[in-house]
């Protein structure tokens, strides 16, 4: 579970104070699908970073799974942002020397597992996003979809508490962004918890909840009743 | 195992980029090749000039009379043997000549000697006898000769009882020496030895004015080399009337000079690997800087500020490793092929010098590498990833 209390961030940008956080209070259960939508300036690029362990909120409280991130220090942030957080970046972020599977088992090697379950991990990654016969193709001899897909693997190798994806379609047509989108609702099925960060209204629409960012403050939060969501979940969400 | 995995990855980030790690290495392999190939070329050149110079004797002094008036009488001798630290007189004369047989001639030195110096030299023959106190004392006109004297004169006939005309005087072959190694410095080869007696007359020298000096241990040396001088200053008035050579002493000096030497030429072709340092040190932080976008991922996936640095210190390292090893093994190659050119002196590579460079090119890839690994490891992750 993920709990943000009044998350604040401040940049000085020269004389100017810029709130790009304004007291953010969120909180996404278990299973969740919520999108975060929101124009460029409105800070879901910060919230993404802090949600991500990237940065430090300059006040507020946010845990993770009840341990609050706020007083961790470095080593306790990277240990987070490898356990707890699966990135989906719009870049791919994929490393180009190596393979489908080293870049999936990469997180894998940083958390010390020892390497016969790391392939029974990577493996079983790369069979969820259907890459299961390039798993030793370089980036650059995948196509875009199909990169976004290895690096939705690499995300839930971890088996992380979130899967953060910040703008996942951003860089694909529009039928690997369905394919993409299809892989999520997926993985949101298989009890994942997604939070997908969009400018797009129609991306975000897809998430069983929507939240709406504007200028640092959350301005909506809304829950769409689809068939897969419980609909007292929903409720209870969207009451607030 | 994590370790493992850097290295790994290390060497593959070191391989994907051939020619710029070559370029990089370059620069150690040339200051490893060049460290390894002077010191050794100077120990080497220090360890056969030490050999050649031990036969001459590492345990003995030899005394020469300088001022040309002065000389010592073959009885007096007996005053400097009574002496407990003393173990071998051996007096001896050396002049040029020629040395004739059946025709052809020959160069040589002719020593005049006594048995003793057989005694201290421990000469090996092939055929008949060393000179004996009987041609001493009866001033024989017989000869020992070098190995390259009697093939010269001889070719492949014994010499043995056959004459040898030398300064106009007719000698009769009484042994001949085995062939020493050439380039030993007290080499027999082109040696004639006669009785010291007669050899005073030919070259009409009365008296002693050179002999050699032995003692059972570096100790009873020192001690009979001061009762030399003791005994000689008695008999001369000036010290400056002779000279004292003890060749251990000499030794012990090259030795020094030369070590100096090859520190002095190590520590300026070790200058060259620092050189090669500060490159690697150069394309590490350009690789920093390129692969900020990557180092960005790696921490948001989860990589620790030690995983970084120790990923970018083993590159640095596996990169002047690399370098050291290739440089040492073109500095054995290099010495083998010199070794093909000079025969004087056979070049080797001694394994302390080769540690020696191994470990100072780790080190460098070590000092080295830190500040840019560091540098990698502080970036900050959400700069890092935004990084173009």
């Amino acid at each position: 579970m993920i709990e943000l209390q009044n998350i604040y961030k401040i940049y000085q940008v020269g004389e100017e104070e810029v709130r790009a956080l304004d007291g953010v209070t969120l909180t996404v259960q278990d299973h969740e699908f919520v999108a975060i939508e929101g124009s460029s300036g409105s800070g879901k690029s910060t919230l993404m970073n802090i949600v991500g362990c990237l940065d430090i909120a300059d006040e507020g409280d946010y845990y993770i799974d009840g341990q609050n991130v706020m007083d961790l220090s470095e080593h306790s942030l990277a240990v987070m942002r490898n356990k707890k957080i699966g990135f989906i970046f719009q870049q791919f972020n994929l490393l180009p020397k190596l393979t489908a599977y080293e870049n999936v088992e990469l997180p894998l090697i940083y958390q010390g597992l020892p390497g016969r379950e790391r392939k029974i991990r990577v493996e079983e990654s790369l069979m969820k996003v259907g890459l299961e016969n390039r798993m030793f193709h370089r980036p650059n001899q995948l196509s875009g979809g199909q990169q976004q897909r290895v690096a939705v693997a690499r995300a839930l190798a971890t088996h992380p508490s979130l899967i953060l994806a910040d703008e996942p379609t951003g860089n694909l047509d529009s039928k690997s962004t369905r394919d993409i989108m299809d892989l999520i609702h997926e993985l949101h099925r298989q009890g994942n918890t997604i939070m997908l960060i969009t400018h797009d209204t129609a991306i975000a629409r897809e998430a069983e909840r929507q939240v709406q960012l504007m200028d640092g403050k959350i301005v909506s939060d809304t829950a769409r009743i689809s068939a897969s969501a419980k609909t007292e979940a929903a409720d209870s969400e969207g009451s607030r | 195992m994590k370790f493992r995995q850097s290295v790994k990855m290390a060497i593959s980030a070191v391989f994907s980029n051939k020619m710029r790690s070559f370029l990089t290495m370059l620069g150690i392999i040339i200051g490893v090749l060049s460290v390894t190939l002077l010191i050794s070329i100077v120990q080497s050149g220090t360890g056969t000039i030490t050999d050649a110079m031990s036969t001459l004797g590492g345990d003995q002094v030899t005394v020469s009379i300088t001022e040309g008036e002065k000389r010592l009488l073959y009885f007096e001798l007996d005053e400097l043997k009574a002496n407990e630290a003393v173990n071998i007189i051996a007096p001896y004369m050396s002049g040029k000549g020629v040395a004739k047989a059946g025709g052809k001639s020959k160069d040589v030195t002719v020593y005049g000697v006594t048995k003793e110096y057989d005694a201290i030299n421990n000469l090996t023959l092939t055929g008949g006898r060393f000179l004996s106190e009987l041609d001493r004392e009866y001033r024989l006109n017989v000869c020992v000769l070098g190995a390259e004297v009697a093939e010269e004169l001889f070719g492949r006939e014994s010499a043995l009882d056959r004459t040898v005309r030398i300064q106009g005087k007719d000698f009769r072959v009484i042994g001949v020496l085995e062939e020493e190694d050439e380039y030993a410095m007290n080499s027999t080869n082109r040696r004639v030895f006669i009785p010291l007696t007669t050899a005073q007359r030919i070259f009409k020298q009365t008296g002693i004015t050179n002999f050699i000096l032995t003692a059972d241990n570096k100790a009873a040396l020192r001690t009979a080399q001061t009762a030399v001088a003791d005994f000689l200053d008695n008999k001369f008035s000036e010290d400056s009337d002779y000279t004292i050579i003890n060749m251990a002493e000499i030794l012990d000096i090259m030795g020094t000079v030369m070590n100096t030497l090859s520190l002095m030429l190590g520590g300026i072709a070790g200058i060259s690997l620092l050189v090669g340092g500060i490159g690697i040190m150069n394309i590490m932080l350009v690789s920093v800087t390129e692969r900020t976008r990557e180092i960005g991922i790696r921490k948001a996936i989860g990589a620790q500020r030690s995983d970084i640095t120790i990923q970018f210190m083993i590159e640095s390292i596996f990169i002047s490793l690399m370098g050291g090893v290739i440089g040492m093994l073109l500095s054995i190659v290099t010495l083998k092929v010199l070794n093909h050119f000079v025969t004087e002196v056979t070049f080797v590579i001694s394994p302390s010098v080769a540690m020696l460079a191994l470990s100072f090119s780790i080190a460098v890839g070590l000092i080295f590498g830190i500040y840019p690994a560091s540098k990698a490891a502080k970036l900050s992750p959400i700069n890092a990833l935004r990084y173009e």
